[in-house]
């Protein structure tokens, strides 16, 4: 199939190219930008007037909960929601039921999203077998099958001998160790950031002190080990401190944030709203501002969704008892958007922190408008609102704080391998 | 989600969830009618018709005796139907979850939920819930409020010392897990009192506990110097050594009320306390006895605070 995309502003942050031009596709790939391919005849004709034309997102967080949690999500669902929301190369963690520890399972998972023919699908296997801690899972064949590094999701190692040699074992062929910052004896039966609003709200704190702490465990067996990591999931602006420190001395580390936290602080939470319990938790507004300004100098290297799709009962309790995260699959290029018209960022370079910049950092094709590329496009109108609501997200998860919200940008178009995949 | 939510369109008190928030009006309003129900006590019946055919529901997903005592006692005394729930040993150990149960009880045409749950913002949950013409009184969640304790003992500072406007109340002990020590800063400094401190060891003193509008010390004799009123706060069990304490006999060393560290306040201070107490662990028995306790009124005038809270709601 040929399609033309006229009209549009073509934004690609890798290239730096941002001018109204005309993309054309075949066999899906980018055959040619502005001038079309000899002989070329389109059989779609796109006109993005007034629109952006841009690399598909590339989202480094999505729970798609398919094995074992299909009553929160399934497949289906939440990669039509992926997109949906512009989102055409995802990352998904191993947290699943039983988590993806064998290549059996990452090899089905693969497949049942291949056939699907939306989102392109990169899981991260377990990093220790059944999430637990003790033994390492089979790297180098999880590797074969589809994985593009190793994750303990939300269960830290404690064990510090064994973090140290998962990552021992992981550098020994060139893996990446992503790590979720969070010591978990500080941050045990933590509910939410340890400042004035777990104060008042009487909700035990989560200091900021357990990132920190983390993060220095984490930097230090990285000198030892040589191990690549990624942090998933910055909160603290002592953390990000302390990763700006590791960076400069030019350790192979990278972070994420996710976009809740760029816009959100605890104060959100009011009284006691669970849609805004968050791991990490909400923390506050110099935090948050530290958060924006790591995005902006470049020692947060990506921006994330961490899209958490959960059952309407998981939040329908106490704060305390709620379930946390947020489905975010649908809210990523608006959140993302909004976030960088309040830090004053242009657009191009808010694309390049959920596109050319995770694609990137996981070493994949997906992120770029290049002659030859795969055809990852979206088409999306920039000034034209969303509302999220429960009926609009395509998401099985309806738990977000923007719920009853509209959002300002809207996915037009988005192709995956040159194939139209949704259409608002 | 705001304060709000505690009052109707008039401006009236429509649940009782916590005293933040809550308008200096209505405090001072809630200790007013609690004047008028004190000599309800005193008499030989001692009834007041206004919540005759109401239903009151006590639902206690946490134990407590005492306060649900107090609040069936302030019920019925309002003439009211009241029906008692210990949850924490049936429903929610049978996997229902708080707002089934809240529906289930609001279809047997409750009038109101007092509600004590260990999960900081249950009442708000619920008060969210129930559909208009259902009442929520807040008996303590989680560590967050605890605001009928907190009026009741507004309303004895002020039996006492008569106004707020000079005093100085420290508060003592766990303030870490206390919904009574929020309860009091708030109510406290809603009624324009100037100082009002916490004291205790950096472990169970919360994070931001200044912003609540205190001033934090962990030197006890520092802490009670020139003190109107002292607060002293319950001691959990469980808390009395770990990593947050070391012993119980270490904790009273340092933070239990004796004659000694009480010679810090002025001679005229009263002693309060939530109760239940622990001799010898937060409070000496000859403090917890003597000339300045008004712990016993505490709860007297606690009743009489219940019941203007109730009428105001149910109203």
């Amino acid at each position: 199939m040929k399609i033309e995309i006229k009209n549009g502003r073509i934004i690609d942050p890798a290239s730096q190219r941002d001018e109204k031009a005309t993309l054309f596709i075949d066999a899906g790939k980018i055959a040619a930008i502005d001038k079309a391919p000899a002989g070329f005849k389109a059989d779609k004709i796109i006109d993005a007037a007034g629109k952006i034309v841009c690399p598909g997102l590339v989202d480094l967080s999505a729970r798609l909960r398919e094995p074992g949690f299909e009553y929160k999500a399934t497949l289906e669902s939440e990669l039509q929601a992926a997109v949906a929301g512009g989102v055409t190369s995802l990352v998904c963690p191993p947290d699943t039921d039983p988590p993806l520890d064998e290549p059996a399972l990452v090899e089905m998972l693969i497949r049942r999203a291949a056939m699907l023919h939306q989102s392109r699908v990169y899981p991260l296997g377990a990093l220790t077998l059944g999430l637990k801690s003790e033994k390492l899972t089979e790297m180098v064949e999880l590797t074969e099958a589809g994985c593009v590094g190793f994750f303990q999701a939300e269960h830290a190692i404690t064990d510090t001998n064994v973090l140290y040699r998962a990552m021992q074992y992981a550098a020994t062929w060139g893996y990446t160790v992503w790590l979720r910052p969070q010591d978990a004896f500080l941050a045990k039966d933590g509910i939410a950031h340890d400042g004035e609003v777990a104060t008042r709200l009487g909700l035990a704190g989560i200091p900021a002190t357990a990132e920190t702490v983390a993060i220095g465990t984490i930097v230090t067996l990285m000198q030892d080990t040589g191990a690549r990591v990624h942090l998933a999931r910055l909160s603290s602006a002592a953390g990000v401190a302390l990763v700006r420190e590791a960076k400069a001395k030019k350790l192979p580390l990278t972070a994420d944030v996710c976009v809740h936290h760029l816009l959100l602080t605890d104060r959100d939470i009011g009284y006691f709203d669970p849609q805004y319990r968050f791991s990490p938790p909400l923390r506050g507004p110099a935090d948050r501002d530290a958060l924006s300004r790591g995005v902006i100098d470049g020692v947060i290297d990506a921006i994330c969704s961490d899209h958490t799709p959960l059952d309407e009962d998981e939040k329908n309790v106490p704060f305390g008892e709620a379930a946390s995260g947020a489905s975010g699959l649908e809210t990523l290029l608006p959140l993302t958007l909004k976030w960088a018209e309040a830090a004053g960022v242009k657009v191009p370079f808010a694309l390049q922190k959920i596109g050319s910049d995770p694609a990137r950092l996981l070493g994949i094709a997906g992120g770029r408008i290049e002659v030859g590329a795969p055809a990852d496009v979206i088409v999306f109108d920039p000034t034209a609102f969303r509302a999220i609501a429960a009926d609009t997200l395509m998401s099985q998860g309806k738990n977000t704080p923007w719920l009853r919200r509209e959002l300002q940008g809207r996915v037009i178009h988005t192709l995956v391998d040159g194939k139209i995949v949704f259409s608002a | 989600m705001t304060p709000h939510l505690q009052l109707d369109a008039n401006g009236g008190l429509r649940h009782l969830l916590t005293t933040e928030g809550l308008p200096k009006s209505i405090i001072e309003k809630i200790l007013e009618t609690a004047d008028q129900f004190v000599s309800v006590g005193e008499r030989e019946v001692k009834k007041v018709p206004l919540l005759r055919g109401k239903s009151v529901f006590n639902l206690f997903f946490e134990n407590s005796t005492r306060t649900r005592t107090t609040f069936e006692i302030a019920a019925k005394r309002l003439s009211a139907d009241v029906i008692n729930l210990n949850i924490g040993a049936s429903s929610t150990s049978k996997g229902e979850s708080l707002l089934d149960t809240i529906d289930n009880l609001a279809a047997m045409d409750a009038d109101m939920f007092v509600v004590r749950h260990s999960q900081s913002g249950a009442a708000h949950l619920i008060a969210q819930h129930v559909k208009p013409g259902i009442a929520v009184v807040n008996a303590g969640d989680g560590r967050h409020a605890h605001p009928t304790q907190g009026l009741l003992d507004m309303y004895t500072i002020r039996h006492y010392k008569k106004s707020f406007h000079n005093l100085s109340v420290a508060i003592v002990g766990d303030v870490l897990h206390s919904r009574v020590a929020r309860s009091n800063i708030h109510a406290l400094t809603t009624l324009g009192c100037p100082d009002v401190r916490v004291v205790g060891p950096k472990t169970l003193i919360p994070a931001e506990a200044a912003r609540m509008g205190v001033s934090v010390h962990h030197d006890m004799a520092r802490g009670l110097e020139g003190c109107d009123v002292v607060i002293m706060l319950r001691l959990q069990n469980e808390r009395m050594a770990g990593p947050l304490l070391p012993s119980a006999h270490e904790f009273f060393k340092s933070y239990g009320l004796t004659a000694m560290k009480l010679a810090n306040a002025k001679p005229d201070a009263i002693v309060m306390h939530p109760g239940p107490m622990n001799r010898g662990v937060e409070i000496d028995s000859n403090i917890a006895d003597g000339r300045q306790s008004v712990i016993l009124p505490q709860v007297t005038f606690g009743i009489a605070v219940r019941m203007a809270v109730m009428a105001m709601v149910a109203a």
